[in-house]
């Protein structure tokens, strides 16, 4: 009887905060102004900044004691075209003391540079490449700032919205030369999108008619 | 009755016309110390015999490579063995997607590969760019890089699938009457 009077107990104080909800309490009073806004979202903390803040953001986040969230696990961007400022970066990062997440947004508008966190985490290096590669985003101060994946040579930034999605150029083994050769793409048949809203699509009209027998049946 | 045509007629059968030619052939070799056969058909037999292929996996193809190299399909006991330089091998099989960058790449190798050689093309990737057909960074069949001898569909094919185009390769080899450098 006691045990339920606990567990009972504990249902109570459900709203008592939870540890991610002190997490934010104490991350909004550690950073400040760095920080726009900061919410829980799928288990995990979101906090929005602007580039001027992020080094310090991510500097306080990482050598907080008590926050600790010491490891960038992943750093990307989104391109959103309709948005005034066009690319927003994503920095994930992992808590291992408290097995918490935590994911800091920062919009970055075309032709701005953000800055490179290389120096606080090492793991940003090789992020940073791929993001300049994908989005054409410039990362100051970043060691090596060269493509990473594409051709070497590539034009272009492929996850940008804009960019085709056959790209530019194709390559091939020219004879003559005796090498390999980039041309301008020719395709013998267009890209074809088959981009159906849903399975049933062509299925409606059954659809309907089945669903109005059945209301019909049930009155 | 038509031309038997020794290549794909049965063997002789044991018995005295089996006899009858071992015999010519080794009075042959005791009377005058060599017998003639032709150049072409051994060299034949013996290219088709030990291809070995240069291990070029570059997707998922390279799984059921690895699978018919294994113990269930053992490309082995048509002595192929995987090599792992081009300088030793006489087939490559190009296992997955060609990517543009890789595209310099792999026709160093095959540039590096002695004669004769032969290529492989395994999968749809390989074949026509598959999947990624329409990509910025893949390229469009590894024909377009290397002459292709065999294709083979699929995607993957299966390691069946990739010994069956090994044995057509054979087959197309001894088709091959020629012992000169292409």
């Amino acid at each position: 009887m006691g045990e339920m009077d606990q567990i009972e107990d504990g249902r109570a104080t459900d709203t008592a905060p939870s540890a991610l909800e002190t997490m934010v309490v104490h991350l909004q009073h550690l950073l400040g102004d760095a920080v726009s806004s900061a919410d829980i979202s799928g288990g995990q903390i979101i906090l929005r900044t602007t580039s001027p803040a992020l080094i310090t953001l991510l500097t306080s986040l990482r050598d907080d004691v008590v926050a600790s969230f010491n490891q960038l696990t992943d750093l990307t961007a989104v391109d959103y075209p309709d948005r005034p400022e066009r690319f927003e970066m994503v920095y994930q990062l992992l808590s291992m003391k408290n097995n918490m997440r935590l994911r800091i947004l920062m919009p970055v508008d075309e032709g701005q540079t953000a800055p490179s966190v290389v120096g606080l985490f090492n793991s940003a290096n090789w992020a940073e490449r791929e993001v300049w590669d994908m989005f054409g985003i410039f990362f100051a101060g970043h060691p090596d700032l060269r493509r990473l994946l594409t051709d070497y040579g590539f034009e272009g930034h492929p996850l940008r919205k804009d960019f085709p999605l056959t790209g530019h150029v194709e390559v091939r083994y020219d004879d003559t030369l005796r090498r390999v050769v980039n041309e301008p793409v020719s395709l013998v048949q267009e890209f074809r999108d088959f981009d159906f809203l849903s399975p049933w699509e062509g299925m409606q009209g059954q659809i309907d008619a089945g669903s109005a027998d059945k209301v019909g049946k049930g009155e | 009755m038509g031309v038997i045509d020794p290549y794909t007629a049965p063997p002789i059968p044991q018995g005295p016309d089996q006899d009858a030619i071992l015999k010519a052939v080794g009075d042959e070799i005791t009377n005058r110390g060599f017998v003639i056969a032709k150049a072409d058909k051994l060299f034949n037999w013996a290219r088709s015999g030990s291809l070995w292929p240069m291990t070029f996996g570059l997707a998922c193809c390279a799984v059921e490579m690895i699978h018919s190299a294994s113990s269930r399909y053992d490309m082995d006991r048509y002595g192929m063995l995987f090599r792992p330089s081009p300088r030793q091998s006489d087939v490559m099989i190009v296992a997955g997607t060609l990517t543009n960058k890789m595209a310099p790449a792999l026709r160093r190798v095959y540039d590096q590969m002695p004669e004769p050689r032969w290529v492989l093309s395994m999968g749809s990737c390989a074949n026509g760019g598959g999947y990624y057909h329409y990509s910025y960074a893949v390229v469009r069949g590894c024909d377009r890089i290397v002459p292709v001898d065999v294709y083979v569909p699929g995607c993957p094919p299966t390691a069946e699938a990739l010994i069956y185009g090994l044995l057509q390769l054979q087959k197309k080899i001894r088709r091959t009457a020629t012992i000169a450098r292409t």
